[in-house]
């Protein structure tokens, strides 16, 4: 892009990476003064099972433990503890406590302790009585099953989503464009595949945890690791059955969060003991806890029907999506739809016709939630693998079937809402990355001796902006006295950056420097109303709001710089430092206006401006791996992994640098390590960094990111999204390498050493 | 019991349960850079120095510490804020949750091994988990200290 | 969560022994996966005083005390020329540099957990272990004990002419290992010990004079696989019985074919 400017586009260092990378305390658990009461939770070790009866006499006994609460206690209310936009569409399906548990996890007491030794020792002495229940795990067996995971009568969607809990169904829907079967039947030929991809942690370093107390009003002032403070602030007020006036909720920095903190994971308990105790009370997940009763992705199988053409002219894509949400539906209606969404428009191109369904079912398994990728990860999976296994088939070039039928420029896409595509760099992306990744030569199986083999995959990817016609961003600009700035959000910097870049683009509209803006998020006392940090939607949406806000705040400072030089605001113009007269070449300093602003004045030197989108137009990108395959032990070591995305403009390169490379660590984890399995009782084993393996920094290889930019006209300077469509690529182009070195295509995540090494015999076995 | 433990240099005299973690005794003590991400010793976020060796401050009772001294981000500001501005140019720091623990041990190892090779780094930081950087603006930065620091050391000689 | 009532630091291996004799005492480790465990313990007892945290040289043996650590292991210069390195490459892979500044090789030995680097590594060279009470006795020995309430000392490595390749497969890189597999070649006999099974480890000798020859492709294929039919394995939550016997197979295989490598700068021609 030809656009040139001053502070965006540039790299800078985040606002706050000296407090961070000096250690200084910033965190919910650091920040929060010492003498809380300490929340546990006491879980269900049953998958399904109703409590007869609880006894707590004992536990009460410990000393420092000041009560232990059971489903009598709590309000009858259901909720939803997804933070999304009301009406949500995940359904009013929880209590704080509820007779019926429905996972190995699920809290059946709430103990609140001086210490956390107390705490634990209560925890063992309150004897629960369980009519333990036949349990449903397995979700192909789900839908009309006679178990019932939410048989209760007062079970409500606050959206009609297709769901009905007497059938363990979240959600279900169908859309298409144009007769599939019909174009599948003309084709030449027709992939049939399933695919299957586990409920993957975020596995953030910071575990969920809250902080509670009661204001100086009285009001219930609530500090959490969350993505979503005015979400939170609804659900708790719903929860606890009081007026939103009576909550504050607040979030410090957040050791982050990648969609498991946009789910209200573990606010309400220690909520619930503030509003009864009066005494502040602190709750922190152990790992554990995140693990077995967090808010992963969501399990899915995903079967694809691909019809194309001998010249490999991709015709049509039938794509159905069975989705498993657990024992609760938070995310469960929504994620699905990604996966179908941010996949078969990859191939607007040439498509004639294509169908997508789905199916949400409830499952006696730990709830999912939302996950970076949302749904998209796992449909693109799935589609991309199809696609790849197209190209091997006919025997053409992966990247050269893609160029044929990919999204372009110009087109508009049936399958993402009819939406045209204002900005798309997809196809410079995919040539940049076969020359930066030297394609050409490394995608040939190389034997390297002794069972070693190097190859290639490829997959694309896109993404959303932020969740059209819903999602709002806002920001409040306010003037210092010495002419710097306060920028006020209510989006959630969760290590992203998003504070930071938020403050280049005020810094770019009102020509100052990063510095002189101050950002402070967020608080919903404080802060300007914004859905939260989540859809990829900060930049984009958010961004716009701050763009906005700054035009706003322009105008008025020359209103005021008008009374001061007794003109008309319309004379003025401004210039950053000051606001210059046309004409007679009089000016103000940016000082003295704010000045001015706190003295005899009735113009507010600050504003508050709000955006929402009626669209959100895709980032794209192309990802390339080069492996090399043990086959004789299974192993694959990822050698080289190079990534070009088009997220509009990069408002902050480095930082979206970082955010491609992260997403790129998480999906090569997804895909080759960590695993999601049950013991039969249906709890999580990997439930611990001992069992549930994310990569090192020796398990990634070498990562190499570059920006095919486009520019996104709806978005602030071009801006597209940068934070979820990262994570895409991974899981089909390892995929892809894997069945290059070996034949065999892997269609379920993880792809293990194992699964790999006994796909392919030892050659001369004794 | 009672404990004698030097923390950051200044001597601490204490009352403790036997059981008592390290990670707990120095949080109780304003070290609030010593973070917990796993019960299972396998996330380096706890990373302290007990006599200048790093360990895992979550897997070693206080009382072991007795008449050692123990030195967290806290004391090694100076020493940190060396090298962490050039992880911070590189956006690396992203959330902030492990970096305290990957600063302690890029000291530790920069210490033991002045001149490393970027798999030397790799090696000695594998019992760092982060979540959010991908590692790899974590290798560029300590990589553009280290030749950044060459280059000063050499402009000095000339 | 892990409950201690008392901590002692012995100051005499007596009273270490002594104190340890109740069920409810335990010895300090490391502490790594007594940490983990939900356990109440009486009286802990740290050997920390007792200057067990040193590798002793000397022409003839190496001295390693209980509380040496793994990190110790893996930079000591004696140790790690006498082994080629495979000292280093078994315990490199576990977890992080500050665990094994912590964990011990006391700790390691005497917990005889079927995962142990260690014990492999150690299995593969002649080394003694001793007992406060038993006395000294062969590790291959000890490896089979239950677990008692004596107390490791220390581990005896008697230099003799060998050599000793280590390999092991993990899922991560520094996961717990899949297998593991040490192969040694002592006074010209030839062993191989493979871990993580997951039982505990074994030591298998080329009992049918397979290797007697010499070591090569066809030598070690035919000695890997009678390795692999000799080894039994089990499923875990990392493997499989089958995956394990096969990786048996290709460890053993590629552990002999490195061991019979010239020692200096191996043939470049690959295989």
């Amino acid at each position: 892009m030809d656009r040139k400017y001053k502070v965006v586009g540039q790299p800078c260092r985040k606002k706050d990476s000296m407090q961070l990378l000096l250690g200084k305390p910033v965190y919910t658990s650091d920040v929060v003064p010492g003498g809380a009461l300490v929340v546990r939770l006491l879980r269900s070790p049953h998958a399904n099972a109703m409590v007869k009866s609880v006894d707590v006499s004992l536990a009460r006994k410990v000393p420092g433990v000041v009560d232990v609460y059971t489903w009598q206690d709590v309000p009858a209310t259901r909720f939803a503890i997804a933070g999304q936009t009301y009406p949500e569409p995940s359904p009013y399906d929880r209590l704080i406590l509820d007779r019926h548990v429905r996972f190995v996890g699920d809290p059946v007491a709430i103990i609140a302790a001086e210490n956390d030794k107390a705490a634990r020792r209560a925890m063992r002495l309150v004897k629960v009585e369980y009519e333990v229940l036949p349990a449903v795990t397995d979700p192909h067996a789900a839908l009309d099953n006679p178990v019932l995971v939410h048989p209760e009568e007062d079970w409500e969607p606050p959206c009609p989503v297709g769901g009905d809990n007497k059938r363990n169904l979240v959600a279900s829907g169908e859309e298409k464009d144009g007769d599939v079967e019909a174009v599948l039947a003309d084709c030449d030929m027709v992939l049939d595949r399933t695919y299957h991809t586990r409920a993957f942690q975020q596995a953030m370093m910071e575990t969920f945890r809250t902080y509670t107390t009661l204001d100086r009003y009285g009001r219930l002032h609530v500090i959490s690791s969350t993505q979503i403070v005015f979400h939170c602030r609804r659900i708790l007020s719903r929860a606890l059955g009081i007026p939103k006036s009576r909550i504050r909720v607040e979030k410090p920095r957040i050791g982050g969060g990648f969609g498991a903190k946009q789910t209200a994971v573990c606010e309400v308990y220690p909520a619930f003991v503030t509003l009864k105790t009066g005494r502040p009370a602190q709750l922190i997940y152990t790992r554990e806890e995140s693990q077995i009763a967090g808010s992963p992705r969501h399990e899915m199988e995903i079967r694809v029907r691909l019809g194309a053409d001998r010249d490999g002219h991709i015709r049509a894509l039938d794509v159905y999506t069975l989705s498993n949400s657990g024992a609760y539906g938070e995310h469960g209606p929504t994620t699905v739809g990604l996966s179908g969404h941010k996949s078969i428009p990859l191939y607007t191109g040439g498509l004639e016709a294509f169908r997508f369904g789905y199916d949400v079912v409830y499952t006696n398994l730990q709830p999912a939630g939302a996950y970076r990728g949302y749904g998209a990860t796992q449909g693109i999976f799935a589609v991309e693998s199809t696609v790849n296994e197209l190209a091997e088939r006919l025997g053409m070039d992966p990247t050269v079937i893609r160029e044929r039928n990919m999204v372009r420029e110009g087109m508009v896409m049936p399958a993402y809402y009819n939406e045209p595509v204002n900005a798309c760099a997809l196809d410079r992306c995919m040539a940049r990355c076969k020359e930066l990744f030297d394609w050409d030569r490394r995608y040939p199986v190389r034997e390297m001796g002794n069972g070693k083999v190097r190859t290639a995959g490829v997959a694309m990817a896109m993404q959303g902006s932020c969740i059209s016609n819903v999602d709002v961003g806002s920001a409040t600009l306010k003037l210092s006295e010495d002419g710097t700035y306060n920028l006020i959000l209510g989006a959630a910097d969760m290590g992203t950056g998003c504070d930071t870049i938020l403050a280049q683009m005020v810094a770019e509209c009102m020509d100052c420097t990063v510095d002189s803006v101050a950002v402070f998020g967020a608080d919903t006392d404080i802060s300007p109303y914004d859905s939260g940090s989540y859809a990829s939607s900060t930049t984009y949406v958010t961004g716009k709001a701050v763009e906005k806000a700054c035009d706003q705040l322009k105008e008025k400072i020359c209103e005021i710089a008008a009374g001061m030089l007794s003109c008309e605001p319309g004379e003025l113009t401004f210039e950053g430092a000051c606001v210059r007269r046309a004409g007679t070449g009089q000016s103000v300093s940016l000082t003295d206006i704010a000045y001015k602003s706190q003295a005899g004045n009735c113009i507010a030197a600050e504003t508050t401006a709000t955006h929402s989108s009626p669209c959100s137009p895709p980032p794209y990108m192309v990802g390339m791996v080069e492996i090399e395959l043990d086959r004789y032990t299974g192993q694959v070591t990822v050698l080289d992994y190079v990534a070009v995305v088009d997220c509009g403009t990069p408002i902050n390169p480095a930082l979206a640098r970082v955010q491609t490379e992260g997403g790129l660590v998480q999906g090569i984890g997804m895909t080759l390590s960590e695993n999601v399995t049950y013991n039969a009782a249906g709890r999580p084993i990997e439930s611990s960094f001992l069992q549930y393996k994310i990569p090192t920094r020796l398990d990634m290889g070498h990562l190499r990111v570059e920006f095919e930019s486009s520019y996104e006209p709806t978005g602030p300077f071009g801006a597209k999204s940068i934070g979820e469509i990262v994570i895409n690529t991974p899981a089909p182009a390892i995929a892809h390498a894997i069945y290059r070195a070996t034949g065999v295509w892997h269609r379920s995540l993880p792809i293990t050493p194992e699964e790999i090494a006994m796909d392919t015999p030892l050659d001369s076995e004794a | 019991m009672e404990i004698n433990i030097r923390v950051n240099g200044r001597a601490v005299r204490e009352q403790i349960e036997p059981d008592l973690l390290l990670i707990d005794f120095l949080r109780a003590h304003g070290c609030l850079s010593v973070k917990r991400g796993c019960e299972t010793s396998n996330c380096g976020l706890c990373t302290v120095f007990l006599d200048d060796k790093p360990i895992l401050s979550c897997s070693m009772l206080a009382a072991r510490a007795d008449g050692h001294s123990v030195t967290t981000l806290e004391g090694l500001q100076e020493e940190a804020s060396d090298f962490v501005g050039f992880i911070a140019d590189q956006g690396a720091d992203q959330c902030g949750f492990c970096n305290p623990g990957f600063v302690m041990n890029t000291i530790a190892l920069l210490r033991e091994n002045p001149d490393p090779t970027d798999d030397d780094i790799r090696a000695f930081l594998a019992g760092n988990l982060c979540r959010c950087s991908g590692y790899e603006g974590q290798l560029r930065g300590i990589r553009n200290y280290l030749n950044q620091r060459e280059e000063r050391r050499n402009g000095q000689e000339v | 969560m892990l409950t201690i009532q008392n901590y002692v630091r012995a100051q005499s291996l007596q009273q270490a022994y002594d104190l340890n004799q109740k069920k409810s005492s335990r010895i300090l480790g490391g502490m790594m996966w007594l940490k983990m465990q939900n356990n109440t313990v009486n009286t802990a007892i740290d050997l920390c005083d007792l200057g067990l945290g040193a590798i002793e040289e000397t022409a003839e043996t190496f001295s390693i005390g209980a509380m040496v650590t793994l990190r110790q292991l893996e930079t000591h210069p004696g140790l790690n020329a006498y082994t080629r390195g495979a000292m280093a490459r078994a315990v490199e892979s576990i977890v992080g540099v500050q665990f094994r500044n912590m964990a011990t090789v006391g700790g390691s030995i005497f917990g005889r957990f079927g995962f142990s680097d260690v014990m492999t590594i150690f299995l593969a060279m002649d080394t003694q272990v001793e007992l406060f009470g038993a006395g000294k006795i062969p590790l291959e020995q000890f490896a089979e004990m239950p677990q008692d309430r004596d107390l490791l000392v220390r581990l005896i490595v008697k230099k003799r002419p060998g050599r000793f390749v280590y390999q092991s497969m993990r899922n991560t890189r520094t996961d717990l290992p899949v297998l593991t597999c040490a192969a040694a070649e002592l006074d010209g006999a030839h062993r191989v010990v493979i871990g993580a099974r997951p039982a505990r480890a074994m030591v298998l000798r080329d009992e049918e004079g397979l290797l007697r020859e010499s070591i090569d492709l066809s030598s070690a294929h035919t000695f890997a696989v009678w390795v692999a039919g000799h080894t039994p394995t089990g499923s875990n939550v990392r493997g499989s019985a089958a995956y394990r016997t096969r990786l048996a197979r290709v460890l053993t295989e590629r552990a002999l074919l490195e061991l019979g490598e010239p020692q200096q700068g191996g043939s470049e021609d690959g295989d």
